[in-house]
């Protein structure tokens, strides 16, 4: 019998195809396959967002210096961009209302979760942190983070734990909508705060549980994040290596950044750069996201001619929303309602804003105004602000559209505080300043917010119902909605609230932002959520 | 001397109480405070007032004054409203920022300036007292912050031979990678000192040139070099005191400049602070900047009196 002897071709051709299969065996094993890199981002914030877990300067401070490194018990679900964004489990892994007590909330945590001090993420750090809110008394009380958290969530009552790993809050009514507030409330770490006693301390070397931490924090400079290889949840592990962000609140500035290779991306190009951006190969992301820009009418006032709701139908259908978005070179949507057209909860209202003279003149005259008897407004504009956009510009826009129509405006120009100062106040307090409406961008992402700018109780101080607009329709769909616990029916009842908001419009409905960015093609991955947070775990620099 | 100097610092004592007590009272005249920027615009009246309370606004401004006064008499400027940070270390960082431009500004724009006015002096009707007065004149009107924009679209964004924005790597400024960053910020700021002391320079020099003594120098030999360094030393002790305010508005920082070049100097933490109503960084940097003024026209005081011995009678 022969021996069996394999050729020198055969041996070569056996040795080939093992190799290749452990290779291929090997790159399944290692890890996930990253391109990495560091991504360098220009904010609008003139300063470096506090970095304590609850971090200032709205909410790019939250969407760059919150969500990345510190979570909340619930987080926002930014994997779609078609929709408006959800919630998903966060830190908890579930939470009920209590069908027999709807004012109690409990909340199942997740287990195995660690912050990037690897101290363990349980109830006691979730009370730890309400406490750091919402009790003055507590050592650990952040009196700046406090303003922040409890403006987001003004119905938290009480809260206690039940077990290692279940907590239980209490609102002070029922509120259906209340894991729409809990969102904003993060986490930090405890042990951070022990071992230095102080917050000023703390911002220097904080720890959360998010996908990022914080490695680097130079004041008023920059922040660097790094990817957290730990991060609990597995299938959202960052592919970037770094983020470096730097407040530039100048946008010129922020434009040569860019164009000179010093940054990847900018938050807010100047509407005036958008065509040489795209002429030089960058890209201009926008969508739809949660912010509306309008007048807020203030109809407390007994002489106010927004009292009519003629007028205020007039008025919207005098506005040339088409025409204001060509003057910001398309980084706004025209708004016709609280929320955009396309969310679910817009519903069917009777009323179809569109740039309509005709119309407007028609109403106007109902109401008993004419060409040789305007209505006359006084506006309250502020010179910037969060959000504002370009308010000069854009007011000056609608003043000379609206004036064929019958409306005479002029404006009261003041800063930002004195605005915010002014909202808090009734509108027939001096700090208003006799104003008739008041141009300051809301956020419109969910029923949490309506019940705050709209309700008839949350007239200030209350809330910031400024503009005093009360309608039965909405407050009674608005009971509903706090009180149900049916989806379906809190979903119809939000689209009778809002319908209601556009045919009995409180506000003019102008624009949205377009929550407009600037990057280079470098930068891959990037999903723009309708949100004003975005996932940073998705992109990286190829 | 000694007597004469130390006399100048007890002046400065009232004159930073003054500058505080003014500031304290101008920030308290706009509307709302630390709490109401802080806090979300959706925060209700209440909570703005338990923050408030909470961050001792709530009391009479006196009284907010008198307890920021003590605190400040044992060396402590506290923390900010806003960020909870060390006034005293947000202040020292902005200070040694500015310094890193002010310094440079400062050398670029007087040693310009000097030599533009003079030359310009000495040259007088000719074409080269029309160009350097020209310069000069440029250097005031053109809006600084509308060079700095200029300059950094020219030389960042189409040669992109310097960064366009920010400090660069931290530390004393030592390296090739700092000092890029620092070269347009400098050159933006240099435009105002040089083009006002070269005009007071041209002034002063073609005054003093007007002088029965200089033709005497001129007569008795001495050469042009000569009779410059003796016109100069005349000149020097209000050329002196113009530089001395120069370079305070310079400590002062450029908001306008820091904005554009992103740089984070005493100018954009006063305008900062001023935004957000954030009084201990606002009164403990105004405080700072005073006392800079106050130490540096001292300064200038004792060098004119060491320059010019008339003074000092």
């Amino acid at each position: 019998m022969r021996p069996f002897r394999i050729s020198v071709k055969c041996r070569r051709s056996v040795l080939l195809s093992a190799s290749l299969i452990a290779s291929v065996f090997l790159a399944c094993e290692a890890s996930p396959a990253r391109a990495g890199g560091t991504l360098r981002i220009a904010m609008t914030a003139a300063d470096v967002p506090t970095t304590t877990g609850m971090p200032n300067n709205g909410f790019e401070g939250m969407r760059f210096l919150g969500y990345p490194i510190f979570e909340g018990l619930i987080l926002w679900d930014l994997t779609r961009s078609d929709v408006p964004a959800g919630l998903r489990p966060g830190l908890a892994e579930k939470w009920v209302q209590d069908k027999a007590d709807p004012t109690r909330w409990t909340f199942t945590l997740r287990r195995g979760v660690k912050f990037h001090d690897g101290s363990d993420f349980n109830a006691d750090a979730v009370v730890w942190n309400l406490e750091r809110f919402f009790n003055p008394q507590a050592k650990q009380f952040e009196t700046q983070g406090a303003g922040i958290s409890r403006a987001r969530n003004p119905w938290l009552k009480a809260w206690r734990k039940i077990d290692d790993f279940t907590v239980e809050m209490s609102t002070n009514r029922p509120v259906s909508y209340f894991p729409y507030v809990v969102v904003y409330l993060l986490i930090a770490s405890p042990a951070q705060f022990d071992k230095t006693g102080s917050w000023a301390e703390v911002a220097k070397a904080p720890a959360g549980t998010g996908p990022f931490k914080i490695t680097e924090v130079k004041p008023r400079v920059s922040v660097e994040l790094s990817r957290n290889a730990a991060y609990w949840d597995r299938t959202k592990i960052a592919k970037l290596d770094k983020i470096v962000l730097f407040p530039m609140p100048e946008s010129t500035t922020r434009l040569a950044a860019l164009r000179s290779g010093q940054v990847d991306w900018i938050e807010v190009p100047p509407p005036d750069a958008v065509p040489s951006l795209k002429q030089a190969g960058f890209e201009i992301v926008t969508g739809v996201y949660p912010h509306v820009w309008p007048w807020v009418f203030n109809m407390a006032r007994p002489d106010s001619p927004w009292r009519d709701v003629k007028v205020r139908q007039a008025a919207n259908y005098c506005v040339d929303r088409d025409g204001l978005v060509k003057l910001l070179n398309g980084l706004a949507y025209p708004s016709v309602g609280f929320f955009p057209k396309t969310n679910p909860a817009f519903g069917k209202p009777k009323n179809v804003y569109a740039f309509d003279p005709a119309k407007a003149r028609a109403l106007l005259k109902e109401a008993g105004f004419h060409p040789d008897r305007p209505v006359k407004a006084k506006i309250m504009i502020s010179t910037s602000g969060s959000g504002q956009m370009l308010p000069l510009p854009m007011n000056e826009f609608l003043q000379q559209s609206m004036r064929p129509c019958g409306f005479d405006i002029t404006f009261e120009v003041v800063e930002w505080g004195a605005m915010l100062v002014a909202l808090r106040n009734p509108p027939t307090a001096q700090q208003s300043l006799n104003s008739d409406a008041m141009n300051i961008s809301l956020v419109s992402s969910d029923a949490s917010r309506m019940a705050g700018l709209f309700l008839g109780s949350s007239l200030p101080p209350n809330g910031t119902n400024w503009g005093n607009w009360k309608n039965e329709t909405f407050d009674g769909a608005f009971a509903r909605i706090e009180r149900s616990s049916d989806p379906r029916e809190i979903d119809e009842q939000l689209r009778r609230a809002h319908e209601q908001l556009v045919d009995d419009p409180p506000w003019l409905w102008i624009v949205h932002d377009g929550n407009p960015r600037a990057m280079t093609k470098h930068v891959k991955g990037f999903a723009n959520a309708q949100s004003w947070f975005q996932d940073l775990t998705l992109i990286d620099m190829n | 001397m000694w007597a004469y100097t130390l006399r100048r610092l007890l002046y400065g004592v009232p004159i930073l109480l003054g500058v505080s007590i003014i500031v304290f009272a101008l920030v308290q005249m706009a509307p709302g405070d630390a709490a109401s920027l802080l806090i979300p615009p959706e925060a209700s009246k209440e909570v703005a007032d338990q923050i408030r309370a909470k961050l001792g606004l709530d009391k009479p401004v006196y009284v907010q004054y008198v307890l920021w006064l003590g605190r400040l008499v044992r060396g402590d400027l506290g923390a900010s409203t806003v960020t909870n940070m060390p006034v005293a270390g947000e202040l020292f960082n902005a200070l040694g920022n500015t310094l890193m431009l002010a310094i440079p500004a400062a050398i670029v724009g007087f040693t310009l300036g000097v030599c533009l006015g003079a030359l310009a002096a000495f040259n007088r009707g000719r074409i080269l007292d029309r160009v350097f007065s020209a310069t000069a004149i440029t250097g005031v009107s053109l809006p600084h912050y509308w060079v700095g924009i200029v300059l950094v679209v020219v030389f960042a964004v189409v040669l992109n031979a310097v960064p366009a924005q920010g400090m660069g790597p931290a530390g004393f400024p030592h390296t090739w990678a700092q000092f890029r960053h620092m070269i347009l910020p400098v050159i933006t700021l240099s435009l105002i000192p040089m083009g006002v002391v070269s005009r007071l320079v041209r002034a002063n020099v073609l005054e003093i040139l007007s002088q029965e003594f200089v033709g005497s120098l001129r007569a008795k030999g001495l050469l042009k070099q000569q009779v410059l360094r003796h016109v100069l030393k005349n000149a020097a002790p209000s050329v002196l005191a113009l530089m001395g305010l120069q370079f305070g508005y310079l400590l002062g920082g450029s908001i306008l400049v820091e904005t554009v070049f992103n740089w984070p100097g005493s100018g954009g933490l006063l305008n900062l602070a001023i935004f957000r109503r954030d009084i201990p960084v606002l009164s403990g940097t105004i405080v700072a900047i005073a006392t800079i003024f106050v130490l540096i026209n001292i300064a200038v005081d004792v060098l004119q009196a060491l320059i010019d011995p008339r003074i000092r009678r």
